[in-house]
């Protein structure tokens, strides 16, 4: 019950903390608020005893944070303004009511919160991939880290395609903000 | 642009070495302790990351160039590859197959040792390799275009 309490209070921390990031006019406290979400969510992470995402959030959010404050500090207008449109902020809340009404809906057919989603599969069905994972992780693939047996040696695959969209994205990213274009006159002479 | 003040300069050049290690560690013993490539990766580049912010951009780029990035962004993604091909060659044939671990299991058993779990260590390397080098390859372009930019607002005004 208490972590039932502690998991409340961080969601209303973080949906504040969301609220604010949007809200806010100044560009750098929006920055910050991203960042308490992130940080949040990493100490979520640790608490749902997944101690590997949360290192993972934790590193990638300082260095979104550096990088995000940089860009914002050098940005010579960092306050909004301009008045928000009535109707979009109708339309939007209405959104927002609609997702969350067809979310908990959702909810319904998910299984309860701590069990496996392979375990209530085999009710029906005799695959328990789950219990296979925990129990032959170390005879079959020698880590004792399971986390690791699971996403470099079951499902590598994940892996590569995660490697590969990274480095795509990088690519992409080069191209965009390369110093020489290619019609720039050093080239061409 | 050349760095911070002498107080964050003294105590980054402290503990860039730490934070160095630390990825080092996280990537290595990925397969025994929480932790792994990706995450590894992102510690290695931050070290590098800290040492620009602290010194400016020509000293970081002395000590890591662009294209030395570029390089070790691609080899590392190509040693990922390279693992999951050398199950073909090795062992019972498939891709991504441990075939460093089946056969070390014929022979003596090390379990939870540093080099243990076959090519998963192998990955971690691989992967921690390319996330670093990729994501300190990020900034570094970022910081060049900021630098552009600015110059081509004083040559405007």
């Amino acid at each position: 019950m208490s972590m039932f309490c502690f998991f409340l209070f961080f969601m209303i921390f973080l949906v504040i903390a969301a609220l604010i990031a949007v809200h806010t006019d100044n560009l750098l406290s929006s920055v910050i608020c991203v960042g308490a979400i992130g940080f949040g969510g990493s100490l979520m992470f640790l608490f749902l005893r997944a101690p590997d995402i949360a290192i993972t959030q934790i590193a990638v959010e300082v260095l979104g944070l550096i990088i995000l404050i940089r860009a914002t500090i050098s940005r010579d207008k960092t306050f909004i303004s301009g008045q928000r449109e009535f109707f979009g902020i109708v339309f939007s809340v209405a959104v927002l009511f609609a997702i969350s009404a067809v979310g908990l809906k959702g909810f319904e057919d998910l299984p309860e919160f701590g069990t496996p989603a392979f375990v209530a599969a085999a009710e029906t069905q005799e695959i328990v991939a789950s219990e296979d994972y925990i129990e032959q992780s170390l005879s079959r693939t020698g880590a004792a880290n399971a986390v690791a047996a699971v996403i470099l040696d079951w499902r590598a695959y994940d892996t590569l395609g995660e490697a590969t969209v990274l480095f795509t994205s990088i690519l992409g990213a080069v191209v965009i903000l390369r110093k020489e274009t290619r019609n720039s006159p050093e080239t061409i002479k | 642009m050349k760095g911070m003040t002498i107080i964050v300069k003294s105590i980054s050049s402290w503990v860039k070495m730490l934070i160095f290690l630390f990825g080092i560690y996280i990537t290595i013993f990925g397969h025994l302790t929480p932790g792994g490539g990706f995450a590894g990766g992102v510690i290695l580049a931050c070290s590098f990351i800290l040492l620009m912010l602290a010194f400016g951009r020509e000293y970081a780029e002395e000590n890591l160039s662009l294209g030395l990035t570029s390089k070790l962004d691609c080899v590392g993604a190509l040693l990922f590859a390279a693992v999951a091909l050398c199950g073909f060659f090795f062992g019972a044939a498939g891709f991504f197959v441990n075939f460093l671990h089946q056969e070390w299991q014929a022979g003596q058993a090390t379990a939870l040792k540093l080099v243990s779990a076959g090519t998963i260590p192998l990955s971690n390397i691989a992967i921690g390799l390319k996330v670093g080098a990729s994501l300190f390859m990020i900034v570094l372009i970022l910081s060049v275009f900021r630098c552009d930019s600015s110059a081509g607002k004083q040559e405007v005004s």
